[in-house]
């Protein structure tokens, strides 16, 4: 890790003086509620995998989950549906960087673009969420039923569908204020109130915000449908 | 309160084009271990392995995405120490919990017969399987 060139960097002010960490006094609030958010998640995932540890068989992933919109009976599929979904977030993640940046530029136009590609990938990615839960309702999968054998053939708890179905449902609900957030950034770029405040600080954090929704899915996507 | 000028970031025009590419090349790779991994044996050591290479993976995933993404690495050293530091208790708490999970696992195989016994019981494989295979035996 190099150690930054603090001359390099121009001084941010806070209202009680200078920032012990030269960043925006909201940008730093927004990290360590990332961190607590960090936490939570962290927490679910090792209770998950701390069951997991504790169960002599798992139902396997792959024969869970192998379907996607529109395929046809007795074929199947893993990881296709779930790639593609991963994919969709690294790319809204990718347009929310793009946003960011135009901000610093103060490249409205270009905030505006970037802002509506990263809404429409988060729009994309809780749909493909919401047709794999119906899916799996359909077969006969929610809190408190597991339809699913375990890889071993043997008889299956509940574990696997109430971790699965809280674990995603969370993060789902973190992309769902994902998108809000950065609706309401949208319409405040068009207000032109970033403009008139003269900086677009204000995306950066919802970019944050973003980034962090997108990396939580990195662990998610990795402890539940590769391992 | 000043605005931001970030005059440091107009060098680095190709530093989101290279994460990028990053990403999508450790994400494939992800991809290509998991579909490895089908073919493998549940609990053996090439599994195993492959697990540990996946998560290696992920947390190289995690590195970029935070690091460039989330600009923590261009933040000065003190940011990132606050944020940083305190996650080292994920270490603890992955190996004490996982453990624990292993422990007790083992504890119950070996001491609780009845939750032996419904572990290693195999379901009954479901009526039409079972026809198919009666009709091939016939055959």
């Amino acid at each position: 890790m190099s150690t930054p060139t603090t001359a390099a960097v121009p001084t941010k002010w806070w209202s009680g003086g200078r920032s012990p960490f030269n960043v925006e006094y909201g940008k730093l609030m927004m990290w360590y509620f990332l961190m607590s958010d960090a936490f939570t998640f962290g927490a679910f995932l090792i209770a998950y995998g701390t069951i997991r540890f504790s169960s002599t068989s798992w139902p396997n992933p792959n024969e869970v989950f192998q379907s996607y919109p529109g395929m046809s009976e007795g074929t199947s599929a893993p990881l296709v549906f779930v790639s593609i979904m991963t994919f969709i977030l690294i790319i809204s993640s990718v347009t929310m960087v793009l946003a960011v940046r135009a901000g610093q530029e103060m490249k409205k136009n270009k905030v505006v673009l970037n802002l509506i590609l990263t809404i429409i990938g988060g729009l994309a990615f809780l749909s493909c969420q919401a047709w794999e839960w119906t899916h799996l309702h359909h077969e006969g999968a929610w809190w408190g039923s597991n339809p699913f054998l375990n890889e071993d053939g043997t008889q299956s708890s509940t574990n696997f569908t109430n971790f699965f179905f809280t674990i995603t449902g969370f993060h789902g609900f973190h992309v769902f204020s994902g998108v809000i957030i950065n609706i309401i950034m949208l319409i405040m770029t068009l207000n032109n109130v970033f403009e008139k405040r003269g900086h677009y600080l204000m995306i950066e954090k919802a970019g944050l915000y973003w980034h962090f929704v997108d990396l939580v899915w990195v662990f998610v996507f990795t402890c539940f449908y590769l391992i | 309160m000043q605005p931001t000028t970030h005059a440091e970031q107009h060098g680095n025009k190709h530093e989101i084009r290279n994460v990028t590419i990053i990403l999508t090349v450790l994400t494939l790779l992800e991809l290509s271990l998991g579909f490895a991994m089908m073919k493998m044996a549940d609990g053996s050591t090439a599994k195993i392995s492959t697990k540990i290479a996946i998560i290696i993976l992920m947390l190289a995933k995690a590195y970029y995405i935070v690091g460039y993404f989330m600009h923590l690495k261009h933040e000065i050293r003190n940011l990132i120490m606050t944020i940083v530091v305190p996650l080292t208790l994920f270490i603890w708490f992955i190996i004490a919990f996982l453990g624990d999970g292993e422990s007790y696992k083992n504890l119950r195989n070996t001491y609780d017969a009845h939750k032996k016994a419904v572990s290693t019981q195999k379901v009954e494989v479901k009526k039409e399987v079972k026809e198919v295979h009666v009709d091939d035996a016939k055959h």
